[in-house]
């Protein structure tokens, strides 16, 4: 956990986190990609006339700060999100490796996939959830709390796995009424400022409120290094900030309705590549 | 300017009809407990609504400060050129007293969606009729009626 405490600058010097790097083989290989981070003709019915990640709407240093993988503050929580995925933990003494082998193989587009439908839940759930139930059944382990260090490491591990899948979300079937639900909350103004996200990132990106470029909102890039937190964070936390900022009093992260909004703005976004661990202001 | 103005005139009279009906439930209402009661004739609130005139340089520091009016978030105002980081949102307030009277500025002030339905802006004299109001906030309008008529007595010189 020392990692964490460095600053990047010292992190670069430091030839053990660069071998480490190397090993995993992210780095070089994954940042070649293609990344889709514009789609200009949208599906028909779909409410943008453009799809856009949130990166092209920051700063050139801030988008640089992303693009190199060793410069990237968000991959402390990727390389301990590494070291977690091999840990034996809980009574059935199993790591995730036990189950899921070579994660650059059984995760690939996981990342890209949630919130995801659960049978025995009969909801869907997204990424944290799914981590967390395989920690309570799978492990015999205790769930993680969710802006947890160790939740937030194994969720940019995971969604780092998936770089340059498209977005893709089931929203049809049993998905249906939790889309629904997500749409009918996105198109909601709420709080003293009675703001629905879409005036903001529907209505209005590309705009500047005070300094700050609006964009559309899109969850592509989460977890997500924000300059403002100095770390990374989920995305019901930004939700969660936003809500608050329009003096609402925001729902709790984990609920049912932040993860419908969830699985609604990851349709917004259908397309975009996975850029986790994204970095913005 | 006048194709501007006609489109403004053309928006504030559909949202009229709306906008009578949620300012007279505003004015009467039980849920608007505390709010000075205002009248709305056409598309404006002609009254103030403390009864005396609004002080400009309050309203200065009213529209600048974050947690009060912060109406450079979202719009431009260029005697204010000296506050950073003027807004984009919505259309710059330079000359805003030459294309609405009193009356009409008063109302967009405490109600913007009386005029502009579909419209980003908050009412800032209006304390019900929201979803999920933060505890803090409950009951509560963004500014005072005194507030509303400094800010507004500012916007007037806007010419």
């Amino acid at each position: 956990m020392g990692l964490r405490k460095m600053g990047p600058n010292k992190r670069n010097l430091a030839v053990g986190a660069v071998m480490a790097l190397m090993t995993l083989g992210l780095g070089v290989a994954a940042q070649a990609q293609e990344m889709i981070r514009r789609i200009d003709n949208p599906p028909p019915g779909h409410p943008l006339p453009e799809i856009i990640s949130g990166y092209e709407f920051r700063a050139p240093e801030t988008q640089a700060l992303q693009d190199d993988d060793f410069d990237n503050p968000g991959f402390l929580w990727v390389e301990q999100g590494e070291e977690l995925w091999d840990e034996a933990e809980g009574k059935a003494g199993k790591s995730c490796a036990d189950c899921h082998g070579d994660p650059a193989e059984s995760m690939k587009t996981a990342g890209a996939e949630y919130p995801k439908w659960n049978e025995k839940l009969g909801k869907p759930i997204n990424l944290e959830a799914r981590i967390n139930l395989c920690r309570t059944e799978n492990m015999q382990a205790k769930p993680w709390k969710l802006e947890s260090e160790q939740m937030l490491s194994m969720t940019s591990f995971v969604r780092t796995q998936a770089r340059g899948v498209p977005v893709k979300v089931q929203i049809d079937g049993p998905m249906k009424p939790f889309f629904e639900k997500g749409k009918k909350l996105y198109y909601t103004r709420m709080g003293q400022l009675d703001m629905a996200c879409a005036n903001c990132h529907e209505d209005n990106y590309g705009k500047r409120i005070r300094s700050d470029m609006l964009s559309q909102g899109q969850i592509n890039g989460f977890p997500t290094y924000r300059l403002k937190w100095q770390k990374v964070g989920s995305i019901h936390r930004r939700f969660k900030g936003c809500m608050k900022q329009v003096r609402a009093e925001p729902f709790k992260p984990g609920s049912d309705e932040f993860t419908a909004l969830e699985l609604y703005v990851a349709y917004r976004g259908t397309g975009l590549s996975v850029e986790a661990p994204a970095v913005r202001q | 300017m006048g194709v501007d103005w006609k489109h403004k005139t053309i928006r504030a009279c559909i949202g009229l009809g709306l906008g009578l009906g949620m300012s007279a439930m505003l004015a009467t209402g039980a849920a608007a407990e505390g709010l000075v009661k205002y009248e709305v004739v056409d598309d404006g609130v002609p009254q103030s609504l403390t009864g005396k005139p609004g002080d400009a340089e309050r309203g200065r520091k009213v529209i600048i400060n974050r947690k009060q009016g912060n109406c450079l978030a979202c719009h431009a105002i260029s005697v204010l050129a000296s506050e950073p980081f003027h807004g984009e949102i919505g259309p710059s307030l330079d000359g805003v007293a030459e294309r609405y009277s009193e009356a009409q500025l008063r109302l967009i002030l405490i109600n913007a969606k009386a005029v502009f339905p579909d419209t980003i802006m908050p009412a800032f004299y209006r304390n019900d009729g929201f979803t999920r109001v933060m505890k803090k906030f409950r009951g509560k309008t963004i500014l005072t009626a005194q507030q509303v008529e400094d800010v507004l007595a500012f916007l007037k010189a806007l010419k």
